[in-house]
């Protein structure tokens, strides 16, 4: 929208005299802009403006108050409880799983790079619908109980898996081992982009092999991790609504079950939306500043954050004098 | 040269390695004393770097004998059988030689005090504080006490490769592998490099250097090895070698570079 082509028009060096430029105009962007701001208006409108006849009554196309009336109610907050929960068990358990399976993926031992292999085949073959349903309803199916015990040996401990396995464990288990999987490639693909002159210099150093992997390879790991897995985060949020098919008491479960009863059921999709939108934005802030911080010693200068982008626009708004001179601030003494 | 009744730095009797087929060093021989400079020399694919390499078993001697401070690299011997060292142990033995690679190697995601101190610290569990303390010593003596705070890619190439000097001398190593450590500088660079090694060599520090300096080698080598093809060609005071050599492929190649 705001258009900085008008800036640098006065020239760098010396003082040839006052030379008028003219920027070049741009009517395409114009007409572009025109249509855009028509189809804004039209959404804005049909968003909160508009009315639609149902049943014989008059009422707002989306029932604005009746989505504000369930936005907040306590069955939804604690769906939005379980759905954060949820995303937050999963994620971790699965950045665990991921670099424990990568780590094995990588081994020169065949047993330990095959058998992770085989799991990522398995978890990344089949639908995360299909496993969630498998371990809610297949495991106490398949095991009625459940031993902990030696293995082939004498058993210490029987339980009911019935009891034992609730949706909610369910639910945590099928996610967290399906994002394993996921999460093993992100983190593989992050190790084997370090160049291998970094794992020869701690070495030589005399760093043993987990040392290297922790203080010199995965550091470095992380800037290729972060961005997949702050999408991974994003996606597992939204991926924890397919609990609903086991009862899983998450946000969409809730909301689902409040429209069951009271047939109100695009204002409580609506609801479910907001509240996954508020919690994806939140989301993306946040993997803003963790990739900024992970970028530190690959970039000389790290990317202005919003606030800063911010300042540096209202800057630029104010007159002044040497434009072209306070137009790069942020290039550092190497650039 | 070298007092003969003391335990060679390094001694490699027949050194092999091959990479599958391809066999890089077939039967090396050559003795580094305590206090020595040895330079090698040769064309790029010749060995050289391979049998750096070895040294500190970042590979792997397939034949033959290698040993460092009178110990075989890599094995332990228990009658007529070798068994190989574990990890740990390796690790104890590369902590004692300091290693300088063509490309640096610095840790990019650490700053330039904390790559010398990552050694210290991390490997002998030395405190941070007087680690630092060494490094800061140790970053003016290659003259960038000022970039202490300052990331790798912030420095240039020669800087680049001072702090990694500094971070193989943190180690306080016995032994110094350079590992063609100018090639990769622009040529105004090469001069600030070489003179923190010969400072180096001067202080007594115990040297291999694979090097195409060939002035380097003349002035600061004890002795210089030419290698070709995985052999040792010719060996023996710089000043003799690489003026009047013995050997024709020596002549060819000295012809080339110099």
């Amino acid at each position: 929208m705001t258009d900085s082509s008008g800036l640098s028009d006065r020239p760098a060096g010396g003082d040839p005299g006052p030379t008028r430029t003219v920027p070049v105009r741009h009517p395409g962007r114009w007409v572009a802009s025109a249509v855009v701001l028509v189809l804004v208006a039209m959404l804005v409108n049909t968003l909160v403006f508009s009315h639609v006849v149902r049943g014989g009554t008059r009422e707002g196309r989306y029932q604005w108050p009746v989505v504000w009336k369930y936005l907040f109610v306590t069955p939804v907050l604690k769906g939005v409880a379980v759905t954060l929960e949820l995303t937050a068990i999963a994620m971790a358990v699965g950045i665990v799983l991921g670099v424990v399976l990568a780590v094995m993926r990588l081994s020169p031992n065949r047993l330990l790079s095959g058998s992770a292999w085989i799991y990522i085949w398995f978890f990344r073959g089949t639908p995360v619908l299909v496993q969630l349903t498998f371990w809610y309803v297949g495991i106490t199916y398949l095991y009625p109980t459940l031993t902990l015990g030696i293995p082939f040996g004498p058993a210490f401990y029987t339980v009911n898996a019935n009891s034992l396995v609730t949706s909610f464990i369910a639910a945590a288990l099928g996610l967290s081992l399906n994002e394993g999987a996921y999460m093993a490639e992100i983190v593989r693909a992050g190790i084997i982009s370090v160049d291998e002159g970094q794992t020869e210099a701690a070495q030589s150093l005399g760093m043993s092999k987990v040392q290297t992997l922790r203080r010199i390879v995965l550091p470095q790991a992380m800037r290729i991790i972060i961005p997949p897995t702050g999408n991974e985060t994003i996606s597992m949020l939204k991926t924890t609504s397919l609990v609903i098919v086991i009862a899983g008491g998450d946000l969409f479960t809730a909301t689902q079950n409040i429209s069951n009863n009271n047939y109100q059921i695009v204002p409580l999709l609506t609801v479910a939306s907001l509240w996954y939108l508020f919690f994806t934005s939140v989301l993306t802030i946040g993997q803003f500043y963790v990739e900024r911080h992970y970028a530190r010693g690959s970039t000389r200068t790290l990317p202005p954050t919003p606030l800063q982008r911010l300042r540096q626009d209202l800057f630029r708004l104010r007159p002044q004098p040497q434009p072209a001179l306070a137009e790069a601030p942020w290039v550092g003494p190497h650039g | 040269m070298a007092d003969p009744g003391t335990t060679p730095m390094v001694e490699a009797r027949g050194v092999r390695k091959s990479f599958g087929r391809l066999e890089v060093l077939r039967g090396i021989d050559l003795v580094v004393h305590p206090g020595e400079v040895l330079c090698l020399i040769g064309p790029s694919g010749s060995g050289k770097s391979t049998f750096l390499r070895c040294i500190n078993h970042l590979e792997k001697v397939d034949g033959g004998e290698l040993s460092v401070d009178g110990e075989l690299v890599g094995y332990r011997r228990s009658g007529d059988r070798l068994h190989e060292l574990r990890d740990r142990e390796v690790c104890g033995k590369r902590a004692e030689i300091g290693m300088v690679f063509q490309r640096f190697n610095l840790f990019p995601h650490m700053s330039v005090l904390d790559n010398v101190i990552s050694g210290p610290v991390r490997v002998k569990r030395e405190p941070a504080s007087s680690a630092k303390e060494r490094a800061r010593l140790l970053l003016e003596r290659v003259g960038l006490a000022d970039k202490i705070a300052a990331y790798p890619n912030q420095l240039s190439g020669g800087q680049q490769q001072r702090v990694a000097i500094a971070r193989a001398l943190a180690m306080q190593p016995k032994l110094m592998l350079f590992d063609e450590p100018t090639s990769a500088l622009d040529p105004e660079l090469v001069g600030d490099v070489l003179d923190v090694m010969r400072g180096l060599a001067t202080d007594g520090m115990t040297m291999i250097v694979v090097t195409h300096e060939m002035g380097f080698a003349r002035e600061v080598g004890d002795t210089v090895v030419f290698m070709d093809d995985g052999v040792a060609v010719e060996q023996g005071d710089p000043k003799v070698v690489l003026t009047s050599p013995r050997h024709e492929r020596t002549r060819v190649f000295l012809s080339k570079v110099l």
